[in-house]
């Protein structure tokens, strides 16, 4: 067998078994990410809920005046938190986070504020190792299955930070949103301090109802703006592991079809090799029995 | 008579939802009674309480909630628990455990905070079982 012949064939069976990988890998983001979708379902009513309770909280209380909602007459330190994935394999979902993450450092030094990354999952974790920055604070190992203790974790270490005087003063948020099997964009909000929205009320919402507080507003509200901290925070979380596996599968679909693809250019090259080879074989044999005739004829 | 909706949430997934008559939860300034019609509330609720639900020719609802919320509005009440456990959920044997583990911490370090937590979170998950404490 030719050299060539044996290279090619080489390359032919180690591209089917990286295919076979990432064909495997493709399946097991598919299964994951409807788990990680039916997660997100869960975890809804009790968003929606608090997101109620704050809304009826604030729109009641007319001077609501708590540390997470104040905002601090200079701002000196930003906190962003940037969700990112504790494994690879998922094409640009961390990188894309990432380059957010550094629009967002942009904008804020820009208006003269210093940033304290905090970071989710162990790709972004080591980006700013490698890069040596320091972090406020880094989580990883839950990327793909994060807990709701998990984002009281951070939302704990965040509010603490924000609530200390010499801490942050803003926080936002960098996380991947999933907005179908195909899409997830990468959103950044500000989380705290929490921003007080007076928007219209249009005719179809109902007037809010009024509250009666047990014990009272202040109370209420002190124990329920951390829940709503920590919610928000978990909300990014799912969201973020749901589109890391929607991220994981396309990125392995199509490392599987440029598998195939190279898979059958390689195959093609291979027989074309072979059929040179057995033509170039064939051809000596006639040239050498050529050979062999004439010489027998010159003799006689 | 008209009926109360309620919804039973923790973040990580809806525990419970459905019609009921009455609904009974401690809040930090006690229990609270709630049967339709109730003026709009929100409430914090104590850590290691239990809530019940009173349906009509049905058993209670009993729960184990710890931490959170209650909010009611129109006839709908929503509680917000961080921690909820339906009483039939309840591993008996476990929560005995948890309980005797955190009293025997609680009696070495009397400032044991969350040792107390502990206790009272097993202490609510018995109750919410139909256990005696």
């Amino acid at each position: 067998m030719g050299a060539q012949l044996r290279l090619l064939r080489r390359r032919i069976n180690s591209v089917k078994s990286t295919a076979k990988i990432t064909r495997a890998q493709e399946l097991i983001a598919s299964s994951r990410i409807v788990r990680a979708q039916q997660r997100m379902q869960a975890a809804l009513p009790y968003e929606r809920e608090i997101i109620r309770a704050v809304t009826g909280v604030v729109s009641n209380a007319a001077s609501v005046d708590h540390p997470l909602t104040v905002a601090k007459e200079n701002p000196t330190k930003a906190g962003v938190l940037i969700v990112t994935s504790d494994s690879g394999f998922c094409g640009g979902f961390n990188a894309n986070a990432l380059r957010e993450a550094e629009a967002l450092r942009g904008l804020l030094e820009s208006r003269g504020l210093n940033v304290v990354p905090f970071v989710t999952g162990r790709k972004g974790v080591t980006w700013h190792t490698f890069r040596q920055r320091e972090m406020g604070g880094n989580w990883v190992g839950f990327s793909r299955k994060p807990s709701y203790a998990d984002a009281k974790e951070i939302a704990d270490t965040l509010i603490e930070s924000f609530k200390d005087d010499n801490g942050i003063d803003e926080i936002h948020i960098v996380s991947t949103e999933f907005v179908s099997m195909l899409s997830q964009n990468v959103v950044v909000r500000r989380i705290l301090p929490l921003e007080v929205e007076e928007t219209e009320v249009s005719e179809s919402t109902a007037i809010p109802p009024y509250f009666e507080f047990e014990p009272t507003a202040g109370d209420v509200l002190e124990s329920l703006l951390p829940r709503y901290v920590e919610s928000r925070i978990f909300t990014a979380l799912l969201q973020s592991a749901a589109s890391e596996e929607a991220a994981r599968r396309r990125a392995m679909k199509s490392a599987t079809d440029n598998a195939n693809e190279l898979m059958r250019v390689l195959t093609q090259q291979m027989n074309q090799a072979r059929q040179a080879e057995i033509t170039q074989e064939i051809s000596e044999i006639v040239g050498g029995a050529n050979a062999l005739a004439d010489a027998a004829a010159g003799k006689e | 008579m008209a009926k109360l909706r309620v919804g039973v949430v923790s973040p990580e997934r809806e525990i419970w939802s459905g019609e009921a008559d009455m609904v009974i939860a401690k809040t930090v300034d006690g229990e609270i009674g709630i049967m339709p019609q109730h003026a709009p509330v929100l409430g914090v609720l104590v850590e290691g309480g239990v809530l019940r639900v009173k349906r009509e020719g049905e058993g209670d609802l009993v729960a184990a909630v710890h931490g959170g919320f209650i909010s009611v509005a129109d006839d709908e009440v929503s509680v917000l628990a961080e921690v909820a456990e339906l009483g039939s959920e309840v591993d008996v044997a476990a929560a005995r455990d948890a309980l005797e583990r955190a009293q025997a911490s609680i009696e070495a370090n009397q400032e044991d905070a969350d040792a107390a937590v502990e206790a009272k979170r097993a202490r609510a998950r018995l109750r919410a079982a139909g256990e005696d404490v």
